[in-house]
């Protein structure tokens, strides 16, 4: 009987009458969450540190945002990241134009970017290194690698998806390439072209971030391994905030402009 | 004629594997006429020679296996308590409102910067490793999970209550069969995020299986045997992934 009291709830309930227990729950989550976190932190159960009281947490956070040369490692690492977005994004984009647009080139190409995708790309640091040296190149071509693939697979898809009829209009209209790619392509397939970046955006910030962490004397990957290496672990949680509130704003912002989109196109 | 040629099982495959060999002799040739410094990208043939050496004198069965390891047991805890995670929430629908959003927040937050933290926590060990590759595949294995579940078509949870299903009957023989194909869509997710984590922290942190094994080619500046060790562990990435995929078809019951 509990089951079917479960299974009608969602459709049944109006939203204002779930609100208010959902909320509770919520902060009786968070409640729960920050009590036994301030009790392991005053036990002494793990070392000293390790899990720092909030109150330390917090006072890193305010210092680390305070401080003048947190926003030159910031911008920094935003300045990589968005040139990576640009290598990688663009060639994504022109390269699962291409693949999209042509069922040879999709069979013959595609699987190699489809299973090289998932590999993991850090590994590939050693070789950047060699290609573009220690400094900031070779934490741009980390991150440009790692938004390529998700680009190129989702660009690719969004092509093939496209409505016959609209890329019929372009060649009756005798549109060149250009013409076909910016009237009729990327408008057709804005959705997936978003996708790809909100997901090119979040693993070029994980490939910059990770080279940052392996060798680098500036970046937030630097401040979080200068961090760990003098066992500052306020600032190393405080660090990881702000980067988590980053880049889970970052990917809700693009998935929002992606929503709209779909909202104004329906 | 590109079309029939598209259309053929063979020709494009072919036409690929040709382009990348044909790109691997002119690498090759540039590399001889002087016009790509060797000592930055070491020939085709010099990465392919290097193989043998790397599988021989650096232990790459048992690095293979450890980095193996590593990966089963995370894929054990991410399969058990993604899995258990994703019923709770669908079990207790207050509590999937209520988290739903942070589940998939934590599923978009780039959780393998936590490795330094994990470093401190769980020491420089394989149980770092394990534990960094368990938390990158959790959430997408307790979202699919639930959306498998949730899924599951009104009619056939009607015939297990017209069968007077006890809820135990009614999960085990309705709502997880029905979701299961869903479930190994987020499994497959979940381990491939587990396996890609586990091997960027072994590289990262210099320790374990074949991570470590491109961290130290790349410290004794071992041009050859670093490309041939990447390319190794790109080969074993690609069969984990061919393997992966060909169970989740295996497993997807034909509609």
């Amino acid at each position: 009987m509990a089951e079917t009291g479960r299974l009608t709830l969602p459709a049944a309930r109006p939203l204002g009458l779930r609100l208010r227990p959902v909320t509770a729950l919520r902060i009786a989550i968070i409640v729960a969450i920050v009590v036994v976190w301030e009790a392991v932190s005053a036990s002494g159960l793990l070392y000293r540190d390790v899990v720092p009281s909030l109150v330390a947490i917090g006072k890193a956070l305010y210092l680390t945002l305070r401080d003048a040369s947190f926003y030159f490692h910031l911008a920094i690492t935003a300045y990589e990241i968005g040139i990576a977005m640009v290598i990688g994004g663009l060639s994504g984009l022109a390269v699962g134009i291409l693949l999209g647009g042509s069922k040879f080139l999709s069979r013959a190409f595609e699987s190699f970017l489809y299973y090289l995708g998932p590999c993991p790309k850090i590994i590939f640091f050693p070789i950047m290194i060699m290609w573009f040296g220690v400094g900031p190149g070779s934490k741009v071509a980390m991150g440009a690698i790692s938004c390529f693939f998700p680009v190129a697979l989702n660009v690719a898809g969004g092509m093939r998806e496209i409505d016959k009829v609209l890329i019929r209009v372009g060649r009756s209209f005798r549109a060149n390439t250009w013409q076909m790619v910016t009237k009729i392509y990327l408008p057709a397939m804005r959705h997936p072209v978003i996708n790809g970046v909100r997901l090119g955006l979040g693993v070029a910030l994980i490939g910059t971030l990770l080279a940052e962490t392996k060798l680098s004397n500036r970046g937030i990957g630097f401040l979080v391994i200068q961090a760990y290496s003098i066992f500052n672990m306020p600032q190393m949680y405080a660090l990881l905030i702000i980067l988590f509130v980053i880049a889970i704003g970052a990917n809700t912002v693009i998935g929002r402009l992606g929503g709209l989109d779909a909202l104004k196109r329906s | 004629m590109t079309a029939a040629l598209a259309g053929n099982r063979y020709v494009p495959a072919a036409i690929g594997t040709g382009s990348l060999v044909v790109l691997l002799a002119l690498i090759e040739l540039l590399i001889r006429i002087g016009l790509i410094n060797r000592f930055i990208v070491p020939m085709p043939s010099e990465i392919i020679a290097a193989f043998p050496r790397v599988i021989t004198e650096e232990n790459v069965l048992q690095r293979f296996l450890l980095t193996a390891g590593e990966a089963f047991s995370a894929s054990i805890l991410v399969t058990l308590f993604g899995v258990a995670g994703g019923v709770l929430l669908y079990r207790y629908y207050l509590l999937r409102l209520a988290t739903e959003t942070w589940v998939a927040a934590v599923a978009a937050a780039p959780l393998v910067l936590m490795y330094p933290l994990y470093l401190v926590i769980f020491g420089r060990s394989a149980l770092t490793i394990v534990m960094m590759g368990f938390t990158a595949g959790l959430a997408p294995i307790i979202l699919k999970t639930l959306e498998g579940l949730t899924a599951t078509r009104r009619v056939l949870i009607n015939v297990g209550r017209s069968f007077n299903l006890t809820p135990s009957q009614q999960f085990w023989k309705i709502l997880f069969p029905a979701a299961l194909p869903t479930i190994f869509v987020g499994l497959r997710l979940g381990l491939i995020f587990a396996l890609i984590n586990i091997v960027g922290v072994e590289f990262l942190i210099n320790f374990g299986g074949l991570g470590q094994l491109i961290n130290e080619l790349a410290e004794r500046y071992d041009l050859a045997g670093t490309y041939a060790a990447i390319c190794f562990v790109i080969l074993v990435s690609i069969c984990v992934f061919i393997l992966m995929e060909r169970l989740e078809r295996w497993l997807r019951p034909v509609d």
